[in-house]
């Protein structure tokens, strides 16, 4: 098993025709045969996307003729921050149950719309903001290396995409692999939060122990801190190794994602780490030993 | 995006609410004029920073009796005097660090009758993913610490995107201040108007502290804090327009000219990472091993050769750098890119500080080769860990 996303996902991709969106399907395309089953562009309906390697794709105008065409049950949004939202809405009304926004810089009063719209709806939104979710050896969505991977058994979940690698990368040396792997993203307002996944990782048998990381501002970690001690007292655990990054970053300031400023005194990484430690999480003081924290963890 | 005090109120103005008459000043020789053009009997003379505290602020030029940063006259002369000794001055505030900022603006407005001090913000909450607004009838006062103290003080009110800001939520508003009579009607068409303002211009925060009830019983905004979402800003070029540079570390407006997410800091190795997350985590690394970061940098997921040189020349602009850790970790952004602006940097540059690279991601074998064959005289490091053992050694020794 894995989590959100394997080999019978099926995709659209939102914004397939530009230079980001090419590179990235072709690379998924590439991965263990992902599903990419369409693209849309509002002028270039009823036209073909042909890969590098000379793959077809049909173009619609909206998604919910490609939806209706291929029967996907995903899509992928790699257009600009200006249509970003509406790219999200459109994906929500045509029915897309798991839609993964890659774009940063999406303008978060657009994100506030977007939440109330996927609250009353029965799709899952991942991002924005992320570099989106893998299941290895079966489905690639969004803009994680392929190479890095290896089918195993830690469920990776993060705020940072390149961090998702790292420890990706770290538990594949390990010899451990991933199960999936999902970058929520680094906006203030976004799809999903830890607990979503954390929830779908306790409950996926293929999951054996869990790597989260997080980072400074708002307060996920501490909800998920939360949600892991109530878990456990339903008797509900797995092992798992924590990272926080920012702990070095002044307060006031926005360190590159818009989501991780430490505002109010709030969202500072050390009480995110005591409240994460509190609830069993072994928090790793190095981003370079997230690999082999786990291991120790796993003899222990 | 931050602005000023008196662009915050010039904004809320034109969406309806209730500002004092008020005149900036960015030229002493205005300054005679800008007084005389109001009414008296009290003027209040406000330093225009982007930091908070500015009340209980000190002057570094000034000796410690010299008044604060923000002062009120009962007298057009000594207004004059107050915005004479103020000019040019460096104010030194709880918010803005020991070297303090350039006081270039002052804004002179007329005194208030103030009966109730109260407190006021809209902001986006992360939690619900709603806006929401904050009230406290404990106005004037460091909100952090009213939230801290007396948490049953400070009231939320989430307003759905779809309504927006009803007649319910703003009567809960009202209520939450205590708002009767005049005050109470004012409130209710302010609070309507705030939200609108908010949403419409895309800010991250709009904090009015206090927004006071005057003698009279009308509702008026004192002092106003507004900044905006940087990802919005596209669409707001008037608000653009109002960005002051001079309130921004010059290495941190060149590197927004190139897309680059750089903040300057105070340690002495430079940091060139993509991924926001990854820059935080080798700043965090540095530090676990012993040494400090000079700066943050974010060269993102779409960077150029050309982007990835002008980070090189921004990092290597700060004399304080002794070193230059290059941590790359491609997903989006390809290894060989980053290796080609890396070795045209340092030769541009003629680098003269140990530079430590690792890399790793999509075309890592492309980008280390560029690297080797450069001739350049680089440290390669095969993880984070040992990247950052490296680079700490050769700057320490």
């Amino acid at each position: 098993m894995s989590i959100l996303i394997n080999k019978d996902t099926k995709i659209i991709v939102q914004g397939l025709t530009g230079k980001t969106g090419t590179f990235h399907t072709e690379q998924a395309l590439a991965y263990h045969g992902t599903q990419m089953v369409a693209g849309t562009h509002p002028k270039k309906g009823g036209q073909q996307w042909t890969s590098a390697a000379g793959q077809n794709l049909p173009l619609y105008t909206t998604v919910a003729e490609a939806k209706d065409a291929t029967g996907a049950n995903a899509s992928v949004i790699y257009v600009p921050p200006v249509g970003a939202a509406a790219a999200i809405e459109e994906a929500i009304d045509a029915g897309i149950e798991l839609i993964t926004c890659i774009t940063e810089g999406v303008p978060v009063m657009d994100m506030v719309r977007v939440k109330e719209k996927l609250d009353k709806s029965n799709s899952r939104l991942i991002g924005p903001n992320c570099p989106g979710l893998m299941t290895p050896d079966e489905c690639k969505i969004g803009i994680m290396p392929p190479s890095i991977f290896r089918k195993g058994s830690v469920g990776v979940l993060s705020r940072s995409g390149t961090l998702t690698y790292e420890a990706v990368y770290q538990t594949s040396m390990a010899g451990l692999g991933q199960s999936s792997a999902v970058g929520i993203g680094g906006d203030p307002v976004k799809g999903t939060e830890f607990i979503d996944v954390l929830e779908m990782f306790l409950a996926d048998a293929q999951t054996e122990s869990i790597i989260m990381i997080g980072e400074i501002g708002g307060s996920a970690e501490e909800d998920a801190a939360q949600f892991l001690i109530d878990e456990a007292k339903k008797g509900r655990s797995k092992p798992m190794v924590g990272f926080i990054a920012g702990r070095t970053s002044p307060p006031g300031r926005t360190m590159g994602h818009a989501g991780a400023v430490i505002s109010g005194g709030k969202g500072g990484a050390d009480e995110k780490i005591a409240e994460l430690e509190a609830a069993g999480v072994r928090v790793s003081p190095s981003p370079a030993k997230l690999g082999v924290t786990l291991v120790d963890v796993l003899k222990s | 995006m931050n602005i000023h005090e008196h662009q915050a109120k010039k904004i809320l103005q034109t969406f309806g609410a209730p500002i004092a008459a008020g005149v900036a000043i960015t030229n002493l020789d205005d300054a005679e004029g800008a007084i005389a053009s109001l009414p008296g009997p009290v003027w209040v003379v406000k330093s225009q920073i982007h930091a908070g505290g500015r009340g209980k602020g000190k002057f570094k030029e000034l000796g410690p009796d010299a008044k604060g940063g923000v002062r009120v006259s009962f007298s057009a002369e000594d207004a004059l005097a107050n915005v004479k000794e103020m000019f040019g001055k460096t104010l030194v505030t709880k918010q803005t660090g020991p070297s303090g900022k350039a006081v270039n603006q002052l804004y002179v407005e007329a005194g208030a009758e103030i009966d109730r001090e109260l407190y006021l913000s809209i902001l986006v909450d992360r939690e619900t993913g709603k806006t929401s607004f904050v009230a406290s009838t404990e106005g004037g006062m460091d909100i952090e610490m009213v939230a801290h103290d007396t948490p049953e003080l400070i009231h939320s009110v989430g307003i759905t995107a779809s309504t927006g800001c009803t007649d319910n939520d703003a009567a809960k508003l009202a209520d939450a201040l205590k708002l009767t009579g005049s005050a109470r009607d004012q409130g209710i068409v302010l609070f309507k108007n705030l939200y609108e303002a908010f949403c419409s211009k895309d800010m991250n925060l709009l904090e009015i502290n206090p927004l006071i009830v005057t003698k009279s019983n009308d509702v008026q905004v004192l002092d106003a804090k507004v900044s905006f979402d940087n990802n919005a800003l596209f669409r707001h070029p008037d608000i653009m327009e109002l960005r002051d540079e001079t309130e921004e570390d010059e290495k941190e407006v060149e590197a927004s000219k190139y897309d680059l997410a750089y903040i300057a800091l105070d340690g002495e190795i430079g940091c060139m990472v993509n991924g926001a997350g990854l820059a935080m985590a080798t700043m965090d690394i540095i530090k676990l091993y012993g040494a400090e970061p000079a700066n943050f940098l974010d060269v993102g997921g779409s960077a150029t050769t050309e982007r990835v040189t002008a980070a090189f020349k921004i990092i290597t602009a700060d004399p304080n750098v002794k070193g230059i850790l290059v941590n790359i970790f491609g997903g989006i952004m390809r290894c060989d890119v980053i290796a080609e602006g890396v070795v045209q940097a340092a030769k541009d540059i003629n680098l003269e500080v140990p530079l430590v690279v690792r890399l790793e991601g999509t075309k890592v074998d492309e980008g280390k080769a560029i690297i080797n064959s450069s001739g350049l005289n680089v440290i390669a490091a095969d993880d984070l860990d040992d990247a950052a053992q490296k680079i700490v050694k050769a700057v320490k020794g």
